[in-house]
């Protein structure tokens, strides 16, 4: 089986409020000191590809992404984390990037680099978390679409996936070509790849696309308007236990 | 003008799509969803929205695996998550939080159909209109390519989390599921709350992934949430910012958590939980 693993590099989410800055023009967050990492739940994705051929055996994970130079180190890490092989396709910022516009440009790179019975991507990413690319991609390449599953194993020619809902979780049989997209669970924590197989990533070649050569007419969709930073830090009194417990007390008295 | 609101069996969530359907002006018409099947249910849905201007759905998973791909199979654009929605010039805005909360954005969708998916719980209730369309989709043959086989509801979510009044949630700190049961949840039932937790302590396999609450996960708005032993990732904070009141306990006065309480306490949990439980257990 060939699969294609789907992963963005952003922002870190987790740089702190007090550092975080956006570009009122650009209408972005601005980098300032905050570190450029993989995206959590494209990293649940490749793990739980990375299960799959484990079990299965004969399976290739191809990891695509589309982002600035900078996305190589997240393709780097990947093939790290043993993914197969890597191509990135080099944003030129030519194209407004909304959602619609992302999940043709992964389609027409995925067209480019073979074919595909499984193609994941995260839920969504860590930066504007629009949480559309692989139901977008999916339509893009005409197959049908899973959405949250926190695990694959395969029976026969059927894919078998669970997935999360808000009341517990679901089983689904699938044909393949899919597009499934990966939240996260214990069991796709991102494995950490060994210092040998990240020297050995360094050395692997990428497969690299111009965004001009994949001829990808931009569309409208959405425009960002307005990006602001909400003032609502709020004081913290500190107490002990006996405050607390009165304060609660009163709250719930309430009710 | 025509707003279609789409729900499944959330009543709260139908009102609250009855509700910002009504302040975006226009006639709203209502297809509850019956035996969801993603393909069939689709390809249906698609069919009855023809025509519409604006589709609200609510944030549950079943609409948002929707939401995009009906936006794109009529032509429109989608955005979710929503907070707010309104038409300005005739154009559809979506309010809605990014970069982990840290941030909020309006987005303009430049095509129609409007495909947006709202916390809808957080709306006020509107009016469901008089008919209410059932779309029923048939367990047909496997011919559309997937099938969900089984549903399984876990007995911790019997009582919505995004209904509590009153949250008793824990993180990385509990330090393990024990932790869980033995503090946590006595003091959940001595509270009449429900119990949550963050994604640390989910991934980390100590409560099931129904308990999440965050930017993925649920959204919550009780009227006090007690974060225990959660530093406040901003993934986290997402989650809980229509809580009327935080408050906190965490071993580390400089936790993130401590900007968004209203009141906290600095201490092990293991130590707080017991005497908070004998302070509250008095009469």
């Amino acid at each position: 089986m060939n699969i294609l693993v789907c992963m963005k590099q952003i922002l870190d989410p987790e740089v702190p409020a007090r550092d975080f800055r956006i570009d009122p023009v650009q209408k972005e967050a601005e980098p300032g000191s905050a570190s450029l990492v993989t995206n959590i739940f494209c990293e649940n994705a490749l793990e739980t590809a990375l299960q799959l051929k484990e079990r299965t055996g004969g399976a290739t994970i191809t990891a695509l992404s589309f982002g600035p130079e900078s996305a190589e180190e997240t393709l780097r890490k990947a093939l790290a984390m043993k993914a197969d092989s890597a191509a990135l396709v080099l944003d030129d910022g030519r194209l407004a990037r909304h959602p619609l516009n992302v999940a043709r440009v992964l389609a027409a790179a995925i067209r480019r680099l073979g074919t595909f019975e499984l193609i994941l991507t995260g839920r969504e990413a860590g930066d504007w978390g629009a949480g559309q690319t692989g139901a977008l991609l999916a339509e893009e390449l005409g197959i049908p679409y899973v959405a949250f599953a926190d695990a694959l194993e395969t029976s026969g020619a059927q894919l078998r996936i669970r997935r999360q809902t808000e009341a517990g979780f679901e089983r689904i049989e699938a044909r393949l070509p899919l597009v499934v997209t990966i939240t996260n669970d214990e069991h796709n924590v991102p494995r950490i790849p060994k210092v040998r197989d990240v020297m050995m990533a360094h050395r692997q070649t990428l497969t690299r696309f111009e965004l001009a050569e994949l001829h990808v007419a931009g569309d409208d969709y959405y425009e960002v308007v307005d990006l602001a930073v909400p003032k609502k830090e709020t004081r913290c009194e500190f107490v002990d236990v006996e405050e607390l417990a009165r304060r609660i007390a009163e709250i719930t008295a309430a009710l | 003008m025509t707003n279609v609101i789409v729900f499944f069996s959330d009543d709260r969530s139908a009102r609250g799509l009855a509700g910002a359907a009504a302040k975006l002006g226009g006639d709203t018409r209502a297809i509850r969803i019956d035996g969801y099947q993603i393909e069939e249910t689709l390809a249906a849905l698609a069919e009855a929205c023809r025509g519409a201007e604006v589709v609200l759905l609510a944030n549950d998973a079943y609409s948002q695996e929707l939401a995009p791909r009906l936006a794109h199979r009529l032509g429109g654009a989608c955005a979710g998550d929503g907070s707010g929605v309104q038409r300005v010039d005739g154009r559809i805005r979506v309010t809605r939080q990014v970069y982990g909360g840290k941030a909020e954005a309006v987005l303009e969708l430049k095509r129609s159909p409007a495909v947006v998916w709202l916390r809808a719980r957080s709306f006020d209730a509107g009016v469901l209109p008089d008919t209410v369309e059932v779309l029923a989709s048939h367990d047909s043959a496997a011919s559309s390519g997937t099938r969900i086989v089984e549903r399984h509801v876990s007995e911790t979510a019997t009582t919505k989390l995004e209904d509590a009044n009153v949250i008793v949630a824990g993180g990385r700190g509990i330090g393990g599921p024990e932790g869980f049961r033995e503090e946590l949840q006595p003091l959940a039932e001595l509270l009449g709350a429900q119990l949550a937790a963050s994604r640390a302590a989910c991934d980390a396999g100590w409560v099931p992934p129904t308990w999440q609450v965050g930017q993925t996960g649920k959204k919550v708005a009780p009227q006090l949430y007690l974060a225990i032993a959660i530093t406040g990732a901003s993934q986290h904070m997402a989650g809980i910012s229509e809580a009327k009141t935080i408050a906190a306990i965490n071993i580390d006065p400089d936790a993130p958590i401590f900007r968004h309480a209203r009141f906290g306490v600095v201490d092990d949990y293991r130590k707080v939980v017991p005497l908070l439980r004998q302070k509250l257990a008095k009469p």
